[in-house]
């Protein structure tokens, strides 16, 4: 019974971390229609700066410079979420897919930056001996569990009832009429530049803070905790809870890694030692499927509106 | 602000200065100058092709101009973008009404609203209570636009639910939440009903006697000559014509621009 409770806080302080990702990318696309699917590369910037201030001394790479954690986690969002101001202000002009192919490229380089520069990054081997918080009750599994949990619930709640005052205020306003029909905002006074930025770089900043709160967590990035598939599985997260709702995006992020987690479980019991590495690959198509299955029997997601959205548009049309 | 005639009118608030705009090769508006005065209702009329939407989209700022220069309220503001000018008193609709669909009436209204601190976001979170204040000074002004346009009833609905009359009734209220000095309307008679469409004209005289300056494009050539003061007509891209709608239905250069010669350009055209 510990046990379950200890995996228990253990599953659920990634999936909150998960959460967080998707809090990120709800405000870039559920409230301002940022197509991002460079995420991985701003957790994993916000990741590898955390760790880089607050490791100990380590005479093979930069940083080291044993900070305190909440440091690093302030570091990581501010540094993610000026990356992401900058990859917004630089495709200012692009929409849709073109921002997506761009964001992608930021990804891509992002991880090739952090598999390549050694010297900062670690290289291949990553960064390890990263401070964890509670590490004094790493020999309680299940207290040091259940204080992670406590602390990431904290934080996603934090963000969860910043996010939910924002996009009720006339800041969140003005974003869901950018999303909505941008020139129609622009004739209303309202810059969508300016806006659009804005967007980017909170919502960078959260991912950032999620790649913290998990390097945290788990003491050790590598550049592989940072390739596509975590873009996709954050995107699934959020269209199965439902884009634009804020609590929405944490109920898929739950739902989604218990399916991973649990797929992940049944093939590790179901298939031969030998075929375990192969058999992981029906993780993907248990998202897939879920995915599917969403789309096709509620298309806005548990908790979201984007249904609503495209009879809006197809109305529109309509001459009236 | 001096009577010329029937029109009362006072100094340019719009002012085109040889303004052009070239597509590649093709010139959409060549070396058009006018005046928009003070507190009239200006019609701007042309046949399809002409120039008139391409002019205010120059004259809003959603298209920068390839020469001339456009001065609202005496400052010279070619180089400026559509979201400024507003915030000098110029407010636009568009010809095919662009309500925000997914927010409610009141959201669609509330957010032209200028100079909100809300709209920053640290303000949010460090004056809450102004934010507040204004939010709350910014519904009422809304719900008494709303109320203005008759669609108060529907204030918390999304705007999806409205029909395309009602569409520009909205967006006359939400133009007219910027306080503008001038607003350009695009075609407010286009696909309207006709009961609508007296409502339409009701409210914009009414909102002209508030002392708000009106520039319309128009193809109801009824509705121009029932509502503005003076009439412009373009026709390939130039101003071909100015003066009251009386003079300008006689004169022969718009007889030909609209239909070569054969007949005047009464009615529907």
């Amino acid at each position: 019974m510990i046990d379950l409770i200890g995996y228990g806080a253990f599953f659920l302080t990634t999936a909150l971390i998960f959460s967080l990702i998707s809090l990120g990318l709800n405000l870039q696309w559920g409230l301002t229609g940022l197509f991002n699917v460079g995420v991985a590369g701003f957790v994993a910037i916000g990741a590898y700066v955390s760790a880089l201030l607050t490791t100990p001394h380590d005479a093979a790479r930069f940083g080291g410079f044993e900070l305190p954690i909440l440091a690093g986690w302030l570091g990581a969002m501010l540094v993610a979420g000026v990356a992401a101001a900058i990859t917004g202000f630089a495709t200012l002009r692009l929409k849709s897919d073109y921002l997506a192919i761009t964001t992608f490229g930021v990804a891509v380089v992002v991880q090739l930056v952090a598999l390549n520069a050694q010297s900062l990054t670690g290289g291949a081997f990553g960064i390890g001996f990263i401070p964890r918080p509670f590490a004094a009750l790493a020999e309680t599994p299940l207290l040091f569990n259940l204080s992670n949990v406590a602390i990431v619930a904290a934080v996603t709640l934090v963000a969860y009832l910043a996010l939910q005052h924002l996009s009720k205020s006339p800041w969140g306003r003005v974003l869901k009429a950018l999303r909505e029909d941008e020139r129609a905002a622009i004739s209303l006074g309202k810059s969508a530049r300016f806006y659009r930025v804005q967007a980017f770089a909170v919502g960078g900043a959260l991912m950032g803070l999620a790649g913290a709160v998990q390097a945290h967590f788990i003491g050790f990035i590598a550049p592989d905790n940072y390739a596509p598939m975590l873009t996709f599985q954050v995107w699934v997260m959020l269209i199965v809870g439902g884009s634009g709702s804020n609590i929405g995006a944490i109920v898929g992020s739950i739902l989604v890694w218990a399916i991973w987690a649990g797929s992940g479980a049944l093939t590790a019991t179901l298939f031969a030692p030998e075929q375990q590495a192969r058999a992981a690959s029906l993780q993907i198509v248990a998202i897939g499927v879920m995915l599917c299955l969403i789309l096709l029997f509620r298309p806005n997601g548990l908790f979201g509106n984007m249904t609503q959205r495209r009879r809006i548009r197809l109305g529109q049309r309509k001459p009236s | 602000m001096v009577s010329t005639g029937e029109v009362a009118v006072g100094a340019p608030v719009l002012t085109a200065k040889h303004v052009v705009r070239r597509f590649g090769g093709l010139l959409a508006v060549n070396d058009v100058s006018f005046d928009v005065r003070r507190g009239e209702i200006l019609g701007l009329i042309g046949p399809n092709g002409a120039g008139k939407t391409t002019m205010f989209d120059l004259l809003a700022g959603s298209l920068p101009p390839s020469g001339g220069d456009i001065v609202l309220n005496g400052v010279n503001v070619s180089g400026e973008s559509a979201h400024r000018r507003l915030s000098r008193g110029l407010g636009r609709t568009f010809q095919i009404p662009r309500p925000l669909a997914n927010l409610s009436l009141l959201e669609n209204v509330m957010l032209a609203r200028q100079g909100q601190t809300g709209e920053s976001l640290l303000a949010n979170f460090l004056r809450p209570l102004r934010v507040a204040a204004e939010e709350r000074a910014a519904e009422d002004k809304a719900m008494d636009l709303l109320d203005l346009v008759s669609l108060s009833r529907l204030a918390h609905e999304p705007a999806r639910v409205l029909s395309g009359g009602q569409r520009k009734l909205l967006e006359l209220a939400r133009v007219m939440m910027a306080d503008p000095a001038i607003i350009l309307l695009d075609e407010p008679a286009a696909g309207v009903n006709a009961t609508l469409l007296e409502v339409i004209m009701d409210r914009i005289r009414g909102i002209n006697d508030r002392g708000v300056t009106f520039l319309l494009i128009e193809h109801n050539i009824d509705m121009v000559t029932r509502l503005c003061h003076r009439v412009l007509v373009m026709a390939s891209g130039q101003l071909i014509c100015e003066g009251t709608a009386s003079e300008v239905a006689r004169d022969p250069r718009v007889i030909e621009a609209y239909l070569g010669g054969a007949a005047d350009p009464g009615g529907d055209a």
